[in-house]
């Protein structure tokens, strides 16, 4: 064989083993997801039973439903995902802007104390917190769900990263255009900075959808509880585990993330690339 | 734009950021360590001044220094591999393979799901007998095996459970900054004879190292902030085999109501993540070689 | 004032004016904290209670909110008593009656009660469920959903092994007995169903207190004041449970999750599990075969904690808050609906006059099971409760655990267990 041909053979069986590879590893990641679809569609005895004549059930899911109150956990979570995001779009957006572009003193030591929140986030220190929300009287609302991360170091840095590469004559011709620093925040560095707040919102949606331990420890009732602590409260009895109808409910609460993932996976990935976090 | 505008307008655009992030994270910080220097107030004896009593009692608590080593083991236990995974998966999906896409979107799903309801499923492959694991093992013939109930299993169990969790939300980071990487580099590379590996560790690796830092520094955070599995699948057993610090933090707090002692843990989850920080930004950053 | 705020602020007024004239006049509106120990719509049967308490009693609102697991639900209800919201009443375990005096928190029915009815229906429970319930001469807690634990055998799997499928183990020997019968084998040698299986994850204490009381020592004083994981009955207790893992090999090794342990059952991984009286309903339902209920088995005499939630009136709620939620506990322990409760979850009826009713003489005629939990009350003792329950209980715990996997022995774990106990002991004495 001439060198290039043994070079070609090699190459393709190194691209078969890396494809069995990727593959492998693919289903394996898949498989607990895979599992909670089997045994949310099929009745409880065959949760461990993987007989594929089982006949399929959509009764878990009417049992789920009807168990807890789903659809007011939804709206607590949708709500708090929304204000938490809006609330880090402008508190970020605004600090980042003065970071970048403002010399005030202290600003260095300023911007390392914000650093602080990336290693301590408000779970660490949630036995503080939540003696502080309760002092304020805010103890069992959503507003104290959603008040300390709204201040987001990760947020603040990214796009004080950002903002750092938008070219200082755009801001100059905007400026001579008479815009003052709102102006130029508003119509030059906001929209430049589009794909850095799509990523960041998307991390943040489904960071927060998914976050547990400080509403478990600041929602005591159904007004407030978010779908998480309300899964966890659902699949905690002291009676025996029934993975069927746990896991109806698991793909009630996942499945509004889970469907936003599978048709805007393209642009989530998308939004990575463009915003250029490394 | 006159210096003391610009440092008024300045500070005024940072204020509501910095109101909040002083409220839950600064202050929560410095009265921790306030609280645990006192007892905790009940309604017939309140707070009162104790010193160190309870850094005293912590040392002398077993629970503690498990719940402390375990966090150590379990931090490298899933430090390592979920970035190690990550940056294979990246590289994998980063060729063009056949239905990458698809590859792709099963290493990223287990980032939507919560840990909270996963944890039942990961409950169900860990149960001995009937589990996924252990019918799998049977077809080998291997026994079936208590996973989640002996101490030894246990702890790797919940890194496993973690890890799967992560490496899919890490290789989103390095896949786009492999895409920043022209291939040509590679084409001229192995014009001169050089061979992958030399490739990947000379050159595609360090180019990486903004990407890794800033993976390290969320994996590190989550290694301690991440319990909700550990509430589902074990309540930190057996016999504290799975206790993790913020774990035991939860417990002293919200189910002994002892706050003293809760705030002196909380210090010294504080310092470890004070010390991480230090190792990270201080050692490494000077490593990283930006573009 | 800009025009538009002014017409905003009036239009406001008049809605709070129209619905302050709407609202029914001094409605007494009193919030339950409950949880849900049981699988099944519980949530529907509480609410179903709530609105037949409300029929009957106009001018009282039950606000009943599902506040998870047992633990859950202390939790919350101490969080909300910290944060000055405490509810009105709250399920909660009788064991942790201690901790809520101790944050001062609860009333005790004594007060509350004044007529002389009232003070007849303190007396109306089975004594066993108000050892939990009392200290210091007075009632802090009425039983609602209690429970003891009991033991669910396999039939069919007894008349394969070749035993009388009617006919239990008695006794400590016949256990090991019938469990080396039971217990099976593969070609390989690996166990495909075990002959006994008692849970031991989350809160083993309350398994092992059955077993105990049947060697004949209890765990604690009734003050709440110290503990006797030491004794050597105790040790013993706890040898024997190791034992069966490891000397005869017919209970798993390790810890044993209880919530799968019924599953377990189901699917014949165990041919007998020590479990709550609670998980009958969800045991018959899901039972592919026939299965029967019986006593713990006698080591020296026969014996089992008593379990379950107690009601519990929070000293927040004001007096007429708390005689609403009073007539509230008194109806729904009253007879009729205390025997609607335990039929549809499986807990033991509170009182011996629920158990007379027609509605649960016309079940026990087709399923006589639950007479056993309510017959094995007389040898029943309390559960282990203290003060700084959780964590003298979690001492226990741990140390169980700790034998159980073999990490110590269980006189070196009881010993430590107990000397921790004392430790957090303490100050109360």
């Amino acid at each position: 064989m001439t060198h290039h041909a043994a070079m070609r053979h090699t190459g393709q069986i190194d691209t078969v083993l890396n494809t069995l590879g990727a593959w492998a590893l693919a289903l394996l990641w898949l498989l607990p997801l895979l599992y909670a679809l089997w045994s949310a569609f099929h009745p409880t005895e065959f949760s461990t039973r993987f007989d594929l004549a089982a006949p399929w059930t959509l009764d878990n899911f009417s049992q789920a439903w009807a168990a807890a109150p789903f659809p007011r956990y939804f709206l607590n979570t949708f709500w708090l995902v929304t204000t938490i995001l809006a609330g880090q779009l402008v508190l970020c957006t605004l600090a980042a802007y003065a970071f970048a572009r403002f010399r005030f003193p202290g600003r260095d030591t300023v911007f390392a104390l914000v650093l602080v929140q990336l290693m301590v986030m408000p779970d660490i220190v949630l036995v503080e917190n939540y003696r502080s929300l309760h002092h304020l009287g805010l103890a069992e609302t959503l507003s104290a769900m959603a008040l300390p991360y709204m201040a987001s170091a990760f947020g603040i840095f990214l796009l004080r990263q950002t903002f750092k590469t938008v070219p200082l004559e755009l801001e100059e011709a905007a400026r001579i255009e008479g815009c003052g620093s709102l102006g130029v925040l508003w119509h030059v560095y906001i929209p430049l900075a589009k794909p850095v707040y799509l990523a960041y919102a998307l991390v943040s949606v489904s960071h927060h959808w998914n976050n547990f331990l400080w509403p478990l420890v600041v929602s005591n009732s159904v007004e407030t509880r978010p779908l998480t602590v309300g899964l966890a409260v659902f699949a905690g009895t002291d009676q025996g585990i029934d993975w069927a109808i746990i896991n109806a409910a698991t793909l009630l609460s996942s499945a509004p993330l889970l469907l936003a993932f599978l048709l805007f996976q393209r642009q989530f990935v998308q939004s990575f690339l463009r915003a250029g976090i490394r | 734009m006159p210096h003391r505008h610009q440092a008024i307008v300045g500070w005024l655009l940072l204020l509501p950021a910095a109101v909040l992030l002083a409220a839950f994270t600064h202050y929560p910080a410095l009265a921790t360590l306030w609280h645990s220097l006192h007892s905790t107030g009940k309604p017939n004896r309140p707070a009162r001044f104790v010193g160190l009593e309870h850094y005293r009692a912590m040392a002398d608590d077993p629970v503690f220094w498990t719940a402390l080593t375990n966090n150590a083991w379990y931090a490298v236990g899933t430090i390592v591999p979920s970035i190690a995974l990550a940056l294979v998966m990246a590289l994998w999906v980063n060729r063009q393979l056949v239905g990458r896409g698809w590859v792709r979107l099963a290493y990223f799903t287990p980032t939507v799901l919560p840990m909270i309801a996963v944890a039942n499923i990961w409950l169900f492959f860990y149960t001995p007998d009937y589990g996924l694991l252990d019918q799998v093992r049977s077809l080998w013939g291997g026994a079936a095996h208590n996973w989640l109930g002996s101490p030894a299993t246990v702890l790797p169990a919940i890194m496993v459970v973690a890890v799967w969790k992560e490496a899919g939300f890490f290789m989103i980071f390095y896949l786009a900054a492999l895409q920043q990487q022209s291939p040509e580099w590679r084409e001229a590379a192995a014009l001169e004879g050089c061979s992958r590996w030399q490739f990947f560790w000379r050159i595609t690796f360090p180019l990486l190292m903004p990407t890794t830092l800033f993976v390290l520094v969320n994996a590190v955070i989550n290694a301690f902030r991440l319990i909700d599995h550990i509430v589902v699948m074990t309540r930190g057993g057996p016999d504290n085999a799975s206790a993790l610090l913020l774990y035991y933090i939860y417990e002293t707090g919200f189910k002994y109501w002892d706050a003293g002692y809760a705030a002196a843990l909380t210090a010294v989850l504080l310092l470890v993540l004070a010390l991480a920080a230090f190792l990270q930004f201080g050692v490494l950053e000077r490593r990283t070689h930006y573009q | 004032m800009k025009p538009w705020t002014l017409a905003l602020g009036r239009t406001v007024a008049a809605l709070a004016a129209a619905t302050a004239f709407t609202l029914p006049a001094a409605a007494q509106h009193i919030s339950l904290y409950y949880p849900v120990a049981v699988g099944g719509p519980v949530t529907k049967i509480i609410d179903g209670l709530a609105a037949d308490f409300e029929k009957e009693n106009p001018g009282i609102k039950v606000k009943p909110v599902y506040s998870g697991s047992y633990q859950d639900t202390i939790t919350k209800v101490l969080t909300a008593a910290k944060g000055g919201d405490a509810p009105h009443m709250a399920v909660m375990l009788s064991t942790d009656m201690y901790t809520l005096i101790d944050e001062g928190v609860i009333v005790p029915f004594d007060e509350m009660v004044k007529t002389a009815e009232g003070k007849a229906w303190l007396q109306s429970f089975y004594p066993g469920f108000m050892k939990n319930s009392q200290t210091g001469g007075k009632t802090w807690g009425i039983p609602f959903q209690r429970s003891t634990v009991v033991m669910y055998w396999n039939k069919d799997l007894f008349k394969e092994a070749g035993l009388d499928p009617n006919r239990p183990p008695q006794n400590w020997a016949e256990l090991v007995e019938f469990s080396r019968k039971l217990t099976r084998r593969d070609a390989a040698g690996n166990v495909t169903t075990w002959g006994v299986q008692v849970p031991s994850s989350g809160f083993p204490y309350w398994l092992f207190q059955g077993f105990t009381t049947q060697n004949g020592v209890e765990l604690m004083n009734p003050a709440g004041t110290q503990t006797h994981f030491d004794k050597p009955e105790v040790v013993e207790a706890l040898q024997y449970w190791v034992d069966l893992s490891r000397k005869h090999q017919v209970h798993p090794a390790g810890v044993v999750e209880w919530g799968t342990t019924p599953k377990d059952f189901f699917e014949r991984k165990a041919a007998m599990i020590w479990t709550t009286t609670g998980n009958l309903t969800n045991i018959r339902t899901n039972a592919k075969f026939d299965f029967g209920v019986a006593m713990l088995p006698a080591g020296k005499q026969r014996g089992t904690p008593t379990g379950g939630g107690n009601f519990y009136v929070f000293n927040k709620a004001t007096p007429a808050e708390r005689e609403a939620a009073l007539k509230f506990i008194q109806w729904v322990t009253s007879p009729k609906r205390a025997a609607e409760w335990a039929i549809a979850t499986g807990y033991v009826a509170v009182t011996p006059a629920a158990w007379d009713t027609p509605e649960m003489k016309k079940y026990l005629a087709d399923f006589p099971a639950p007479t056993v939990a309510r017959d094995q009350l007389q040898h029943a003792v309390a559960e282990l409760s203290t003060h700084d329950n959780q964590r003298v209980t979690k001492a226990l715990n741990d140390g169980l655990q700790a034998a159980l996997t073999g990490s110590k022995t269980p006189e070196q774990a009881l010993r430590d267990a107990q000397r921790e106990a004392d430790r957090i002991l303490r100050p109360y004495r």
